[in-house]
């Protein structure tokens, strides 16, 4: 690459520090939080600022928030008696808390002429999530809102065709939110009687193998007390 | 005089041309397309959900059933992005064996394509002569990792295994004679990378069969040429990569531009296109062959002098030997915990991209310090190009839908996910 993330990221902040944008490097790639307010402007910068010029919108996702940090580790007490699930409950929601910042944008952009990439994250606001549509910047983004509205519940302001993509015709719910439980809400079957398709609810039990745990691993703990001391 | 109507017509989801499950809606004035409407989906299986649900390395197999024609490639991406987070790098000797392996899939695809896309607009012969080929990978991989398809054979910190030292041989049958066998085994009497090796040889010359069959083919030409133009310009802002991209003239490939694992020691050729047309796809993509088969020739050669450890030495992230389990009490600790609960991968999001033989396939992993991923999402190529499926065909006549189709290189596993 023809900048160092690390410079990148330092561009970016004083370029644009006056819309409250905060850009963060990390494993060797930039991340820019980006105020929603602020969305379209902002891109069109990175796209059409020849320091920049981020002509590939590569890829756009939701992602939501809410269980972000919640491990299953620590379960009722009954976890033994309550069989395969380990009493874990289906579809865990997160902390309440969390709603505020709950569902996320992210976009990843690539400069071909640059040689750059850089990832450029949005929270969405209210209920229903709305972000405003980046479909005029990048033509690519309009199956990839698609997506992200299909799946999450993400509603795009001004997209020209706001339909659903990947789940069934007249489906009901967004399945990758996380309170969206993993075996979903119906399940389908011929029935010869009525000669056609039929929904019913789910008759299968939801069950969790390995429980979601989250380890404060001290190899890493001892890397960043390393690394405090070496700034120091 | 009648009424002229625009005439919609139903395209698939069943029907041989269209590559899998694509259901195209197109709205046609006589013969000439309008407006199309793929509607995707109905292969969906949430396999991002599905990884979020699994410890990381149990996903890795989900990741060869995305783009089935290209296994491997897809593990890359998974892999790659997990060792970002973990801050680990593969072995040397691990990172040659992945640039190969990923070098035999480009070539795998490229040959189910390309037997595809003739047998799509009226060549069969390119068709068996490409699966003659495959036929030959498919045993690499089969030898490898004991599957012929989803091998699930890299893993974070390296590949599962070394190559093996003897290759697999075929054995007589009821069906087949010992004199066929002894044919089919010529090659085989070495280890893998001889077989291999043999591959190289002869592969170029196979190459430029499939060649004579279309290159200067009056009625291929006649399909392909001026068929699907793409500026570059539009190319770019429509989210197209790998082939599609350089097909259109921009010159662009990861292995170059932001090379991962061994593709900065290895040398070869990018091939761009000029017109943008199925013709300088078709090209592209042939060109392409031979030059996997250069870097798989630099590949044997690397691996046959430099032998080494395939996998990193941390067993807080890889199974400890199988002999050392049955003696160390720390092995079997670590074995357990590993098989169990899996490792945890510190918090943070991590993007990885690989020049998969479609495009650019990317995986951006968030986690919040779990042996689970919190979110995975898939960036398939695919998905981007078939979005581009209206702008591609208006204008053009029902048949030439099949060849765009075609030239997008379009596998449901990875659209739908």
């Amino acid at each position: 690459m023809t900048l160092s993330p690390e410079s990148l990221a330092v561009r970016l902040q004083e370029r644009f520090s006056v819309d409250g944008v905060r850009c963060v490097e990390a494993v060797g790639e930039v991340t820019m939080d980006v105020p929603a307010a602020k969305l379209l402007p902002v891109c069109q910068a990175l796209r059409d600022e020849a320091e920049f010029a981020f002509e590939q919108l590569i890829d756009l996702c939701g992602v939501d928030y809410s269980a972000y940090g919640v491990g299953e580790w620590q379960t009722s007490d009954g976890a033994t008696s309550s069989g395969f699930s380990r009493g874990v409950a289906p579809g865990t929601p997160g902390p309440d808390g969390g709603q505020e910042r709950r569902f996320a944008v992210v976009y990843h952009l690539l400069s071909v002429s640059n040689n750059l990439r850089v990832r450029v994250q949005c929270y969405a606001q209210d209920e229903p999530p709305r972000v405003s549509s980046v479909v005029e910047v990048w033509n690519s983004a309009n199956w990839f809102e698609r997506e992200a509205f299909d799946l999450f519940g993400i509603l795009f302001e001004g997209h020209p065709d706001m339909r659903r993509i990947l789940t069934d015709y007249g489906f009901v719910g967004h399945p990758f939110r996380k309170d969206f439980p993993l075996i979903g809400h119906v399940e389908m079957r011929y029935d010869p009687e009525k000669q056609r398709v039929v929904y019913e609810p789910v008759s299968i039990e939801p069950r969790t193998l390995v429980p979601r745990v989250l380890r404060d691993d001290s190899r890493y703990v001892e890397a960043e007390q390393d690394e405090a001391k070496d700034d120091a | 005089m009648p009424e002229i109507r625009n005439y919609t017509l139903n395209f698939g989801p069943q029907h041989p041309a269209a590559h899998g499950v694509l259901r195209l809606v197109l709205e046609m004035d006589g013969e000439v397309i309008e407006r199309a409407d793929p509607h995707i989906g109905l292969l969906h299986r949430a396999t991002e959900k599905l990884a979020e649900s699994k410890p990381f390395n149990q996903s890795i197999g989900y990741m060869d059933r995305l783009d089935y024609v290209s296994m491997m490639c897809n593990e890359h991406g998974y892999v790659l992005a997990i060792e970002k987070l973990l801050g680990i790098e593969a072995p040397i000797r691990a990172q040659y064996i992945r640039v190969m392996f990923d070098e035999i899939t480009r070539i795998l695809n490229h040959l189910m394509w390309l037997g595809a896309h003739g047998l799509d607009i009226g060549a069969m012969t390119v068709f068996l002569y490409c699966f003659r080929e495959r036929e030959d990978l498919m045993d690499c991989y089969e030898a490898v990792s004991g599957t012929r398809m989803h091998a699930t054979y890299y893993r974070p910190g390296g590949v599962y295994r070394d190559l093996p030292e003897r290759m697999p041989q075929h054995e007589p049958s009821k069906f087949r004679s010992s004199a066929e066998v002894a044919r089919l085994n010529e090659d085989r009497q070495g280890s893998l990378l001889d077989f291999i090796e043999a591959f190289t040889e002869r592969f170029p010359a196979r190459v430029d069969e499939y060649e004579t069959l279309l290159t200067d083919n009056r009625i291929w030409k006649q399909r392909t040429v001026g068929i699907g133009v793409v500026s570059p310009e539009r190319a770019l802002q429509l989210g197209f990569s790998g082939p599609m991209l350089r097909g259109s003239g921009v010159e662009w490939d990861l292995r170059k531009k932001q090379p991962y694992d061994a593709y900065d020691r290895v040398d070869f050729d990018i091939p761009v296109g000029v017109g943008g047309d199925c013709y300088d796809r078709y090209l592209v993509r042939v060109e392409e062959m031979r030059q996997s088969n250069r870097i798989i020739k630099q590949c044997v050669d690397w691996l046959r002098a430099n032998p080494g450890p395939v996998m990193i030495d941390d067993h807080k992230l890889v199974p400890p030997r199988r002999e050392a389990m049955k003696e160390d009490m720390e092995a079997l600790i670590h074995h357990f915990k590993l098989f169990t609960e899996g490792y945890t991968v510190p918090e943070g999001q991590a993007y990885a991209a690989v020049e998969h033989p479609k495009g650019e396939f990317g995986v951006y992993i968030v986690s919040d310090g779990a042996n689970k991923p919190y979110r995975v999402k898939i960036r398939a190529p695919g998905f981007a190009h078939l979005a581009a499926m209206n702008e591609m065909v208006s204008g053009h006549m029902l048949a030439d839908v099949v060849a765009i189709i075609g030239t997008q290189d379009i596998v449901f596993g990875e659209i739908d996910r």
